[in-house]
């Protein structure tokens, strides 16, 4: 095997060959330790890694390098998210030293969701760099252990690169060039945004596999599994970059209400299944949100355990 | 050019309150051009303020002047004779007019009348959007004449983000996602390899964020043109 990137679990189980199977856990809005800790128990032995978000949907939630490091206390793989509306290109740097220094190993690098819909529209933003400047950074510091002034970096971090993919966006035939160019800025694994638009994600796939960008980069599919039409219709008007097919919508409404859940959760395990086979897709990024509780299910339905061991 | 709205005329009674003696002045540049702070805006803002003081019984003396710039010391100048007869003073330019004033006269208060917003222009009669930052090193050739630091939200070199949907920034529905609009110009006229690769980062020590800025021609200080 050759010299690997940062050592972490997840880009070991990629380079193995294996289909991975990651998670995403939210810190809590306060510095609950107590609930943090118990839904890391629901992920813990079902996923290889598991998102950290960083204050997602720009609401203030505990520091998501904290959580990452509460995680790897509680024997779990953190893939510590970082968005760019927070820092400045500084404290972006230190984070990453900081990270690597705490035993954190994953980065997923964002632009992050704009402050307006969060609980803080006041707030300024930053913006310094965006999300493909931050995974050049973040490759800078790993492969040539510089500052981005140029400067020598004393232990250089170690971070196995991620960044994210949304194909429902607009404009479409752009997409997939844009995917490109953060593979080529240095990301090492993609996790898409939820997928629910199978038709369109089979014709992105093509695109991506037609220009070899598989074969840079291991690509993770989104899934969230839907725990109501309720939930279903939401995020299709008020989400943006959202694609819920109807019949996504007719299907969850055509069940009794309390078996909406299951048939949500039936679903995501069919598009597991689908990504399994589908090619240049490596794994599964299960975006179980609030819903931490279901993944031992989900995952055991979805046949991926027992995890490989590495 | 510079853009402003009003102040509500709640938040202008209340600067004014104390006051029984006020002079409103105007300004002839960007903000009689954008409808917010030129001779109409002026009177209208005068009679407003009167009629809301005679309610309340407590009336209220305003002399109104439209200078033709108030980020110009010459024209600030004109109203040296005057200005220290009023209680207070009321600037209706932008945010550069009552900070001149206050340099100029430093006994007197002078209130800002308008909210100074942004750099642009009138896309249809009474709708003004904002089109430049003001950072200080424009590339706008780059984007196709489409300034993403100006027009994108997050300001991103390197866009779409995964909210833009249907040409619209998913942070207000009246904006166009202005990377929609670059990257469909480039593919329009087939330069996508413009596209490919990342866009490096921005220096923005010509922004605001290197501190103060101050422009300085050697040639009119020294006076040899």
């Amino acid at each position: 095997m050759s010299k690997l990137k940062s050592g972490s679990n997840l880009e070991k189980v990629l380079k193995a060959g294996h289909f991975a199977f990651t998670g995403e856990c939210g810190p809590p809005k306060g510095a609950n330790v107590k609930y943090l800790k118990e839904k890391f128990q629901y992920l813990k032995g079902n996923v290889d890694a598991v998102n950290i978000t960083d204050n997602q949907t720009a609401v203030v939630r505990m520091s998501s390098l904290a959580a990452s490091r509460l995680m790897i206390d509680e024997g779990l793989e953190p893939n510590f998210q970082m968005v760019c509306r927070d820092r400045n290109r500084i404290a972006i740097m230190s984070d990453i030293l900081g990270a690597h220094a705490l035993g954190i190993r994953n980065m997923l690098c964002l632009s992050g969701d704009h402050q307006t819909f969060g609980n803080h529209p006041e707030a300024k933003n930053v913006h310094d760099i965006d999300s493909m400047q931050l995974i050049s950074l973040v490759k800078m510091m790993r492969d040539e252990g510089k500052f981005l002034n140029g400067d020598d970096i004393d232990v250089a971090p170690k971070l196995f690169i991620g960044a994210a993919c949304n194909p429902f966006a607009d404009p479409y035939e752009y997409r997939v060039y844009r995917l490109a160019n953060k593979i080529e800025a240095g990301a090492d694994f993609i996790q898409t945004q939820c997928i629910f638009n199978m038709d369109k994600f089979r014709d992105f796939m093509k695109k991506v596999v037609d220009m070899g960008l598989d074969k840079k980069c291991y690509i993770l599919a989104g899934v969230t599994p839907m725990k109501n039409a309720g939930m279903a219709n939401f995020m299709s008007k008020n989400v943006p970059g959202m694609d819920i097919p109807d019949s996504l919508i007719k299907r969850l409404k055509g069940v009794k209400k309390k078996d909406q859940a299951d048939e949500g959760i039936k679903f995501a395990l069919e598009q597991i299944e689908e990504f399994k086979e589908m090619k240049g897709i490596a794994g599964v990024h299960l975006m179980a949100i609030e819903w931490e509780h279901k993944v031992p299910e989900i995952a055991k339905r979805a046949k991926v355990l027992p995890r490989p061991a590495v | 050019m510079i853009v402003a709205d009003q102040k509500s005329l709640k938040e202008i009674l209340e600067m004014v309150q104390n006051h029984n003696k006020i002079l409103i002045i105007g300004c002839n540049g960007c903000v009689t051009v954008c409808n917010s702070g030129g001779l109409r805006e002026v009177e209208i803002l005068s009679s407003s303020i009167k009629l809301a003081r005679k309610k309340q019984g407590s009336d209220i003396e305003i002399d109104i002047k439209v200078l033709e710039r108030q980020c110009d010391l010459e024209y600030i100048e004109e109203i040296s004779d005057v200005v220290n007869d009023y209680d207070a003073v009321i600037s209706m330019a932008c945010g550069v007019g009552p900070q001149f004033l206050s340099e100029m006269y430093k006994n007197q208060t002078f209130y800002p009348g308008l909210n100074t917003t942004f750099f642009g222009g009138a896309t249809q009669h009474g709708v003004w959007e904002e089109r430049c930052a003001g950072c200080g090193t424009c590339a706008i050739h780059v984007f196709d004449g489409l300034c993403p630091i100006a027009r994108c939200a997050k300001s991103l070199m390197n866009g779409p983000c995964g909210g833009s949907s249907n040409g619209v920034c998913e942070v207000n529905k009246e904006s166009e996602c202005i990377w929609d609009s670059i990257v469909r110009k480039k593919m329009e006229a087939g330069k996508l390899e413009d596209l490919i690769g990342v866009k490096g980062f921005k220096d923005w020590r010509t922004a605001r964020d290197g501190g103060v800025r101050r422009s300085v021609r050697e040639e009119l200080v020294k006076g040899t043109i």
